[in-house]
């Protein structure tokens, strides 16, 4: 044994942990941006909206509006599509009995990516509205394609993620093929495809919270049967479970919470993996700590990517895609490359 | 009264007869060793019991079709144990004797205490319960096969299914093995079924043994009655003989036709 591991946090002190980031990088993004607020009277206006607690603000009107109107929402939907993410992706994993797959695999992403060019390109004068509607609905049809034949071939998982990869390459092809025709709409196409949370507002929010909800408590309901599949189909069979119907239901609600997530964010990649990865890290492999823990952590994580991508080169944005990649692959690398530590 | 009754199973896999009209049977309580060169069919037949494999004919438990139950329903009167089973390296002996409670929750429920108090008897019972926070990853190969005897215990089973327990052990953790499961037979009247390799081994802890051979029954009954010499070199193509220990059970020699002296 290669690699040094330590303690395993109690499930307790995990939860904690976990919950203080995610308040952490939430007080943080409100704090760090263009204008510059009050630390202390923003703090206040943040618990003034707690229910019982009253407390006098001194911010300006101005500022209540940057703090209420423009970062809340950003945050609230930030950790809304962090969470959902993460919680897809560690969903996946449990259903591949692969650490390395994501959310976006199993043609989820590049199915979004085809629904939100077509939307941009021919729909362009229904305004922005139709991508996100796109984007949602290209991103469950791609993963019922792929599922579907996947499941043609037999039940096996490695079956499913190679229909997956092929069905997510034809995809990418034939968005390729329309993004090469329409050279004038190229920009809004890649900002899209970079993920962004810029243009946030309470109502996306409000919008994607159903669809978050069921998902994220399905999949959540499901971490003591991952764990029984972890110890592979023919023993999980023998154990009285029936793997092809646990990953019918765990895949489908994990392509709802993704498909949400791109829906109002574009592609954000690595965080899927890296989320969960940590969060194994710390609290050991079962699913019923790494679903609900990888839903806080991803949502803390994703807040804070938010708050690089929006001040590292102010006034300019970086795409969240970015800062989320940037550090993701070399975390990417590092898991493959302690994996293969474990495995010889 | 005989506890598990198979009828004309037969089983076909990739359009190829692989079990061919199998008749066995084993009193309640009792321990059938399934025995036969590889490839005879044995783990084919221990997974059709297991209702992993379709088949034809029947199994039974007393009177109960096991072919009729689905599911959880199946997998609280049968524990199977493959050959090489699946150990996820980073789960805990204590979490993975914990799934072996899984035939007795409901889809959405979680362990309760009587679960978690059933794991950690069949831990005890099985002397894991002093490793019981340490990394499945991190057992050695006697280690490894009393957790998941624990797991098999811990779900409560009438009959238990093993493949090749002793795969992979030196022969003191072969013999500590094969103790612990007559140990559980005796003391719960578990029925056990398994397949050995070891035809010595399999006289000493069976009373009843089946010989396949190409997916037939070639000879059934006591360790006595089918371990002869002339019925292992026609089955094996081996030279052996055929001796008694002190305790009245037949012992297979391997014997090397022109002794030369090794060096």
């Amino acid at each position: 044994m290669i690699r040094s591991r330590g303690r395993r946090l109690p499930a307790a002190r995990a939860y904690g942990v976990a919950a203080a980031f995610l308040v952490a990088a939430t007080l943080i993004s409100a704090l760090v941006g263009a204008a510059d607020l009050n630390p202390i009277a923003t703090l206040a206006a943040l618990l003034d909206k707690i229910p019982f607690v009253h407390l006098p603000s001194s911010l300006s009107p101005l500022d209540r509006a940057v703090l209420f109107d423009i970062r809340l929402p950003r945050i609230v939907l930030g950790a809304l599509v962090g969470g959902l993410l993460s919680v897809a992706g560690a969903g996946y994993q449990g259903v591949f009995r692969n650490p390395l797959v994501d959310s976006g695999m199993l043609g989820a992403s590049a199915g979004a990516g085809l629904g939100a060019t077509l939307a941009i390109v021919y729909l362009s004068q229904l305004g922005t509205a139709a991508v996100p509607v796109a984007a949602f609905v290209g991103s469950l049809a791609g993963v019922m394609i792929a599922y579907l034949s996947g499941a043609v071939g037999g039940s096996g998982t490695a079956t499913l993620l190679l229909a997956g990869v092929a069905v997510g390459l034809f995809l990418t092809a034939v968005q390729t093929y329309i993004m090469q025709r329409s050279a004038q709409d190229l920009q809004q196409i890649y900002f899209w495809l970079l993920g962004s949370l810029s243009g946030a507002t309470w109502q996306q929010a409000a919008e994607i919270l159903p669809y978050a909800v069921v998902s994220v408590t399905i999949v959540l309901l499901h971490g003591r049967q991952l764990d029984v599949l972890s110890v592979g189909d023919e023993e999980a069979r023998a154990l009285g479970v029936y793997p092809a119907r646990v990953r019918l239901i765990v895949i489908a609600a994990c392509a709802l919470a993704a498909a949400s997530a791109v829906a109002v964010s574009g592609l954000i990649g690595f965080v899927g993996i890296v989320v969960p990865h940590v969060v194994r890290r710390l609290a050991g492999p079962s699913y019923r700590l790494v679903l609900p823990l990888s839903l806080l952590a991803g949502a803390g994580f994703l807040v804070l990517a938010d708050t690089l991508a929006r001040t590292v080169v102010s006034p300019a944005e970086l795409p969240i895609g970015v800062v989320t990649a940037l550090v993701g692959s070399p975390v990417f690398v590092w898991i493959l490359r302690s994996t293969a530590a474990v495995r010889t | 009264m005989s506890a598990v009754i198979i009828d004309k199973l037969t089983v076909e896999l990739d359009r190829v007869q692989v079990l061919r009209a199998v008749n066995a049977a084993v009193p309640e309580g009792g321990w059938l060793a399934l025995i036969g060169p590889n490839g005879a069919g044995k783990t084919t037949l221990l997974r059709a019991v297991a209702g992993l494999l379709p088949y034809g004919g029947t199994t039974h438990l007393n009177q109960t079709d096991l072919g009729t139950l689905r599911g959880r329903a199946r997998a609280r009167l049968i524990a199977y144990v493959p050959q090489i089973p699946v150990l996820p390296p980073d789960m805990t002996v204590e979490e993975y004797v914990l799934l072996g409670r899984t035939p007795h929750l409901g889809y959405l429920s979680a362990p309760n205490r009587d679960d978690r108090q059933k794991a950690a008897e069949a831990s005890e019972r099985l002397d894991v319960t002093r490793f019981a926070g340490r990394r499945l990853g991190s057992l050695s190969g006697g280690e490894r096969q009393r957790v998941r005897l624990a797991r098999a215990l811990a779900q409560e089973p009438r009959v238990l299914l093993l493949d090749e327990p002793t795969n992979d052990l030196d022969i003191g953790h072969q013999q500590q093995v094969l103790e612990l499961v007559d140990d559980l037979r005796r003391s719960r009247g578990v029925t056990v079924v398994c397949t050995l390799h070891d035809l010595t081994q399999a006289s000493q802890y069976a009373g009843h043994l089946v010989l396949l051979f190409e997916g037939r029954v070639e000879a059934a009954g006591t360790p006595a009655a089918v371990l002869t010499e002339d019925l292992i070199a026609r089955v094996y193509a081996a030279r052996v003989t055929v001796s008694t220990d002190p305790g009245g059970h037949p012992v297979v020699t391997p014997v090397r036709e022109k002794s030369s002296p090794t060096q």
